[in-house]
């Protein structure tokens, strides 16, 4: 091993690849991060206040995609969205033969997994559908905590069930907001195994599908240089730093906010 | 209290309902076409409209499979390292967990702080130099790369620590003291016959992590008769001339032991896995 000072890091920032992977990496955090606390909240709510014997079913049903092996599942969903026969493209394709929206509907089949456009919403509504249900327990424990006068109170002043929703639930969740929001953020700028297993751990055409760590991965362990992927890790790793103080920031306003 | 809660409860309307529902249905749905396809030859899957109901081409589609991989070696290596990553975690952790949770020594808020603090280092920023101990040690293929690396992990040593200050009162173990036992022996006969409900918990949760694991095959595991499960099942998959119907029926293998483990215990799990999350 010899010393080569910032080398690597310059290797890192002139490879192109790099910068698309953080571009993907960045935009899958967001596509899939934020519909899942879009979906998870009002979820957790509805489970947590309208729900009495079901409520464990409902909670294990949209549990289970995270306990269940990745592999497994991207397997599956190289399936459900191949672009002949794929379930997915069934659907569509019923869609446009026998109903209204048809005509707005292209008669090509999707290529979903072997075209630029599509790669990514793929792989973020895979993560999104496994990392859903997590939120949303994370969710049902922060709900039981909030007290139940907060509740009767909006009731006897007539709130509607919206209202109590945004002015008592919301507020309330907000630390677990914080805590969750991280949680996804850290995980989502990580992300691996399912676009590794979609793509065939190849990054899929013009690597759109290629992401930070997969690239990392590559670079260490197909092109044998350790030195950049270490290099490349690194820049991931400050990423995630800046990117976990800025959410730090956004919700924990100056003190006047509470 | 419980009446109050109900009468508080208002019903589900129809939208919320639906919301649910349709919910409900997209996180299933993948896994019954995923049993579903698991017991359809390949031709079959992929036809307009993809089959819908169980057929009759499971133990074809395994036997496909078998002649793809080493199905049962591979399997073997993934209950083994499976059980021995569990076996371990539970042994560690509830020691460190029984030390920091009853004894007073030097650093131990700081080491606790250590300990804590590699729950939120990335877990990529370890693949290579994971990769490059296992290499200098000479684990490399060695199924042992698997399991010790992850024997001792934070979240469990801060799972048995909490349960050991909450369910063991320190005058049961001051007793004991004084009829003399040993410290060794307090852990032993006491402190681990108490842990029941804390090993399960954390138990689970090794071994799934361990059956599902991915990257951490996938960096030390150079030889097909070497790989776990999913490392294996991923091997089968290939650009040109995948056997999907094979692939599925592996799928079914590597998910259908967790969702009978999740069957009988999801209550437990999802208490385990987002109790320190709570917490905070």
């Amino acid at each position: 091993m010899e010393y080569v000072g910032l080398e690597n890091l310059q290797f890192a920032v002139e490879d192109p690849v790099v910068w698309t992977s953080l571009g993907n990496t960045l935009w899958l955090a967001v596509a899939s991060g934020v519909p899942q606390h879009l979906v998870a909240i009002p979820l957790a709510f509805i489970i947590n206040e309208r729900l009495g014997r079901l409520r464990n079913v409902a909670m294990g049903a949209y549990f289970l995609p995270y306990i269940t092996s990745t592999v497994a599942i991207a397997i599956m969903f190289i399936t459900l969205f191949s672009t002949d026969y794929g379930a997915v493209n069934a659907v569509i394709g019923f869609l446009r033969d026998s109903t209204f929206v048809g005509r707005f509907i292209s008669p090509e089949n999707i290529d979903w997994l072997g075209q630029s456009e599509t790669i990514k919403p793929v792989i973020a509504v895979v993560v999104f559908w496994r990392y859903v249900g997590f939120n949303t327990i994370l969710y049902v424990a922060a709900l039981q905590s909030i007290p139940r006068d907060l509740y009767e109170a909006a009731k006897l002043d007539g709130a509607s069930t919206f209202k109590t929703f945004w002015y008592v639930t919301i507020p309330q969740l907000r630390p677990m907001m914080y805590f969750a929001v991280i949680l996804t953020l850290i995980g989502g700028l990580q992300l691996f195994e399912e676009p590794f297993i979609l793509t065939g751990g190849k990054g899929g055409i013009e690597y759109s599908g290629m992401t930070t760590a997969m690239y990392m991965y590559r670079t260490a362990f197909e092109f044998s240089d350790y030195g950049l992927a270490s290099a490349i890790s690194w820049i991931l790793f400050i990423l995630i730093v800046v990117l976990t103080i800025l959410t730090n920031k956004a919700f924990k306003p100056r003190s006047s906010d509470g | 209290m419980a009446n109050n809660r109900k009468l508080s409860r208002e019903r589900l309307g129809p939208i919320g309902f639906a919301f649910l529902l349709s919910g409900a249905f997209i996180m299933l749905a993948p896994f019954y076409f995923m049993f579903v396809f698991s017991t359809h030859e390949r031709a079959d899957i992929f036809q307009l409209p993809p089959p819908l109901w169980f057929g009759d081409f499971f133990m074809e589609n395994l036997g496909i499979l078998m002649t793809k991989i080493p199905f049962w070696i591979n399997l073997g290596w993934s209950i083994y390292v499976g059980f021995a990553a569990t076996a371990l975690t539970l042994l560690f952790c509830s020691m460190a967990g029984f030390a920091f949770a009853v004894y007073e020594f030097r650093f131990k808020q700081v080491l606790f702080a250590i300990v804590m603090g590699t729950m939120i280092i990335p877990a990529f920023l370890g693949m290579i130099p994971t990769f490059m101990i296992m290499d200098f040690l000479g684990w490399i293929d060695q199924p042992r790369a698997l399991y010790l690396p992850a024997a001792a992990p934070a979240l469990g040593i801060f799972m048995m620590r909490q349960y050991i200050q909450s369910a063991i009162p320190s005058d049961l173990l001051e007793a004991a003291r004084m009829d003399g036992c040993t410290e060794l022996g307090i852990y032993r006969r006491i402190v681990v016959p108490l842990l029941g409900p804390a090993f399960g918990t954390l138990g689970l949760i090794a071994f799934i992590a361990s059956w599902n694991n991915f990257i951490g095959p996938l960096i030390v595991m150079r030889s097909v008769e070497r790989y776990t499960f999913p490392l294996a099942l991923r091997s089968v998959q290939s650009p040109v001339d995948t056997e999907w119907g094979a692939l599925m029926a592996g799928s079914v293998v590597a998910v259908l032991p967790l969702i009978v483990i999740f069957i009988f215990s999801s209550k437990r799990l999802i208490a385990g896995l987002t109790a320190g999350a709570v917490k905070s």
